[in-house]
């Protein structure tokens, strides 16, 4: 048994997930990345003397569709609460969120493992909050953009249910694909619209209490979410093993140098004096907003992978894989639109583009391949167009040059011969020319089919319809018996 | 007659005459403005070409006067309120170069009304105060007796208007601001229910007591100057979707004859002399025309003051942390790391009595005393608005002394703080209880200093309040300021 095996490790995460909407939580400035810096800001979002916030509703409306989708309780009274802290990308001096009473809570998530297995995630609560700008730190000065300040966020706690790297990775990709589904968030995490910060602590196996937790902050890829989690569970053990104490701090991760290093210690930690913002009204949800929210909400993984098996007859797994991700789902649904087969394009989407886009280390959304391209490509093998065997030649041109398998086709002249008429001739010529592979054939040599078959594939490059060509074979043959 | 002589009813009547034009007007108050304030200081800042230019465009829209209910009309703004383009310096040295980027709603209102704006007010800096000595600008001076403050933190508000330099002002009331220094300088000053003027654009000292109302000479002119100000706004979602009436057209029928006017004895323990003396009389005088007085209590508003002395700082320590040198206003100049940037530039440029109010609720918020301080205070403003509202089902206002004294004499209170508190024991609750409060002269003392009559109404119910002080105006007669040339 190694010394890790003693451990058990406990992590809760949080996540910070700006929201689409056109304009900022409190005040009608535009909410846009890459713009040039301090040029969406007004006297609100700037914190000017005597300037006051006012909720965006459709940041509500989005907000209460993240919760659904994370299976959250939406409360129907909610509390605006000011974090006052000073930072210089803060401009109010304080930043609003939710405190004692957030709009929602008591939510899951299931979370699939490489393993396969399915562990099911607490959602402790999601939240309102506004953004703080952002700073950057050039020479001896820094530079504040408050572009971002006031942009709107729901912050998602997990309970402490995670064990394991893996485990808080699948956790986060289940959180950002989920995010992306309801269209509440772009999950683009080196723009920083979803952002994660981890809770972790070990203690030994079997004991009731947790050990005392480390906060990691601004880590932006999920990646390095999972180095950094291995990284800080190995220095916990290690200090444990040392006989020292973890104290409670908060950590940043390197990426340049793969460790966490100390930002504070809790002694130095902020007391943020939380309270209602008495320039905010109570939010109210109630049913009939609510109701509305419900029904507008795009349609989730959960639903789409039960249609995917119910009205495609894919397997649990297949579907599974295919509603990964929305990009993913919406990509296949409308291979299976142009293709007009549920099943075949499943196998295309899962073994012939995931398969080389992995490979690649590529995303759906960067396939150089179009749904609609590989639709019609499958759909020129379902209708023989093409053989399959083909169809995968056409495909790796398809992915490398990114043209469309008509083109394709055509320019390389691969269209199947299907039909009758073409392929009696040649089917002729082939028998009349090897006189003693017939004697043999009618003999009872069946195996000579495939010669016959051969030879005809040959003159016509391939392009001859297999089945098709079976059939004439065994015909024309059986016409030399007489 | 004397062109200052004139009300604001008075003056809008002449505009429609057309034998005065707003340029005469507003020159005429600029040039009493330039003659007084170097002894008042009630005034931080004027721009006279801005405000003619201003008069001018108004000279030449006359014929729209009918829709113009403050056609013409000079006022002063108190310097937390912004004003796009003038400065707003709340008082403090912080903002002392802080340029205006846009108008507050209430601004606005009076100005699309045809309001002039001739002046910022000087104040108690950040409107913390009960006698304006605590500005970054200097001490204000009652016009009534320069050697006597004017009441705070609206206290330059009051003097402008009591001075006339002005025919009403704008001012804050957070516990008192508006009504105290209303009372001591014997003006007519409105603090409105919460929720009724919209605080977008006016500093925040504590944002779930802060109100913005008039200041003027006659019941009649704060409330034109309220009904063009209040109702709903889309940028403070604290304000009422209730519908403003016109006040002024109220007034027209308004009586005391039958209103229940109710008296709270238990709050009124302790004050004697002068005060009292002249507040019995002024019931005895609503009897006479035909109100009716009940007995009232209001338990509770003993512990108004320790209340307000949390709630207040709390949210003050919260909506004073956006002066931090960083974005705009004062930064010190000392070399230095972040830390010691907020450090030296908010204790350098942020005077005592804020220091010590930011300090209280820093504490009072901290994790450990939230419970025991802002929790608590919060349960014990309810049962403040409890008392109010059990008070109200016996009579439909109450009267009660604004102030407990009046004017006090300069440095006489500076340096008791809870002495300086007590100036506003019967004005606090009011805003605790977020209901509305008016202050209208009743008298004078001995000395010859004005005393302030307070009446209290319900819930966004000004115009049973704004009637029955106008109908005591009535019933108490002429009033009249201090005589210019004697300051």
């Amino acid at each position: 048994m190694s010394v890790q095996d003693k451990y058990e490790t406990v992590i809760g995460l949080e996540v910070h997930a700006q929201l689409l909407t056109e304009t900022k939580m409190f005040c009608s400035c535009r909410n846009h990345f890459g713009s040039e810096p301090n040029t969406l800001i007004c006297p609100v979002c700037t914190g000017q003397p005597g300037s006051l916030p006012v909720v965006n509703r459709r940041a509500i409306e989005l907000g209460v569709r993240a919760a659904l989708a994370l299976n959250c309780q939406i409360n129907e009274r909610s509390v605006f609460a000011r974090k006052n802290y000073f930072y210089p990308d803060l401009p109010k001096g304080y930043q609003i969120s939710q405190y004692e009473a957030p709009f929602s809570q008591h939510g899951h998530l299931f979370v699939t493992l490489k393993s396969g297995d399915v562990r099911k995630i607490g959602v402790t609560r999601a939240h309102f909050e506004e953004d703080a700008g952002k700073s950057s730190h050039v020479g001896t000065g820094s530079l504040v953009n408050l572009n971002r300040a006031g942009v709107p966020l729901v912050e998602i706690v997990s309970e402490p249910d995670m064990r394991n790297s893996h485990e808080a990775g699948q956790y986060l990709r289940t959180v950002r694909s989920l995010l992306r589904y309801a269209e509440v968030c772009d999950g683009n995490m080196e723009e920083g619209s979803f952002r994660c910060d981890a809770n972790i602590s070990v203690r030994l196996k079997g004991a009731k209490e947790f050990g005392t937790k480390v906060e990691l902050k601004n880590i932006n890829s999920f990646r390095y979410v999972e180095r950094a989690i291995d990284f800080e569970i190995e220095r916990q053990i290690q200090l444990i093993e040392k006989g020292e104490k973890i104290t409670q701090q908060t950590r940043s991760w390197d990426p340049a140098k793969n460790v966490t290093e100390l930002m504070r210690e809790k002694e130095n930690a902020h007391d943020y004096r939380y309270f209602p913002d008495p320039d905010l009204a109570v939010l109210v949800i109630d049913e009939p907003w609510r109701k509305s929210i419900e029904s507008s909400m795009p349609e989730l993984p959960r639903a789409i992978r039960e249609r995917f098996k119910e009205t495609f007859g894919l397997s649990d797994y297949d579907a599974g894989v295919l509603t990964a991700e929305k990009e993913l789902a919406k990509f296949y649904e409308s291979v299976v639109k142009g293709s007009a087969n549920a099943k075949m394009s499943a196998n295309w989407v899962m073994n012939e583009l995931l398969g080389k886009l992995n490979a690649n280390g590529q995303s759906i959304e960067q396939s150089p391949i179009s749904a609609d391209d590989l639709g019609a490509l499958v759909a020129k093998v379902v209708s023989n167009e093409i053989s399959g065997k083909m169809a995968k030649m056409v495909f790796e041109e398809m992915f490398d040059s990114g043209k469309s398998a008509a083109s394709i086709i055509q320019q390389k002249g691969l269209s199947q011969i299907s039909d009758t008429d073409s392929l009696e001739p040649i089917v002729k010529a082939v028998v009349q020319k090897n006189p003693t592979q017939v004697a043999d054939y009618l003999g009872g040599k069946d195996k000579l089919l495939g010669f016959f078959v051969g030879q005809v594939m040959k003159e016509t490059k391939g392009q001859a319809n297999p089945a098709t060509l079976n059939e004439i074979v065994k015909k024309v043959l059986e016409g030399e018996r007489k | 007659m004397s062109l200052q002589k004139l009300t604001i009813s008075e003056l809008l009547d002449a505009y429609s005459r057309r034998t005065l034009k707003p340029s005469e007007v507003v020159q005429s108050y600029l040039n009493v403005l330039a003659k007084s304030n170097p002894t008042l200081n009630a005034v931080l800042q004027v721009d006279t070409q801005r405000s003619l230019a201003r008069a001018k465009q108004l000279d030449s829209r006359e014929s729209e006067i009918a829709k113009l209910p403050l056609y013409g009309v000079p006022i002063v703004i108190k310097d937390n309120i912004l004003v796009e383009g003038w400065q707003a310096t709340a008082g403090s040295k912080i903002l002392e170069n802080y340029r205006s980027p846009y108008t507050a709603t209430c601004v606005e209102r009076l100005e699309n009304a045809g309001a002039v704006v001739i002046g910022k007010a000087n104040c108690d800096e950040f409107a913390m105060g009960s006698s304006n000595e605590h500005s970054a600008y200097g001490a204000v001076k009652n016009p009534w007796d320069i050697s006597r403050v004017p009441g705070g933190s609206s206290g330059g508000s009051a003097a402008a208007v009591a001075a006339q330099m002005c025919l009403a002002s704008l001012g804050s009331d957070t516990g008192g601001s508006i009504r105290q220094p209303a009372s001591l300088c014997g003006v007519v000053g409105l603090k409105p229910t919460y929720g009724r003027v919209s605080r977008y654009g006016v500093i925040a000292y504590a944002s779930s007591l802060d109100q913005v109302g008039p200041l003027a000479r006659n019941v009649w002119d704060a409330s034109r100057v309220f009904e063009v100000m209040a109702g709903c706004d889309g940028h403070d979602s604290t304000t009422s979707a209730q519908t403003v009436p016109r006040y002024t057209e109220l007034l027209k029928t308004a009586s005391m004859k039958n209103v229940v006017v109710g008296v709270a004895r238990d709050w009124l323990e302790g004050v004697e002399g002068e005060v009292k003396k002249t507040f019995d009389e002024s019931l005895e005088l609503m009897v006479s025309a035909g109100a009716k007085l009940v007995d009232v209590t209001l338990p509770s508003s003993k512990h108004a003051l320790a209340t307000y002395y949390i709630i207040a700082p709390c949210e003050a320590s919260s909506n004073l942390a956006r002066f931090d040198g960083i974005h705009y206003g004062f930064r010190s100049q000392q070399k230095s790391s972040l830390n010691d940037l907020y450090c030296l530039s908010r204790g350098e440029a942020i005077g005592a009595e804020v220091k010590l109010r930011i300090m209280l609720g820093t504490y009072a918020l901290s994790s450990g005393y939230y419970d025991a301080y802002y929790l608590k205070a919060n349960r014990v403003r309810s049962l403040i608005q409890k008392d109010f509202e059990k008070a109200f089902t016996q009579c439909s206002v109450m009267a009660i002394p604004t102030s407990p004294t009046t004017a006090f004499v300069m440095g006489e209170k500076s340096d008791d703080p809870i002495q300086m508190y007590l100036s506003d024991i019967f004005t606090l609750p009011i805003n605790l209880a977020g209901i509305p409060g008016i202050s209208v002269p009743c008298g004078k003392d001995k000395a010859g200093l004005p005393i302030g009559l307070q009446f209290i109404g319900k819930h966004f119910d000004e115009a049973t309040l704004l009637n029955t002080a106008h109908s005591y105006e009535k019933v108490r007669g002429q009033w009249d300021l201090p005589q210019l040339g004697v300051v």
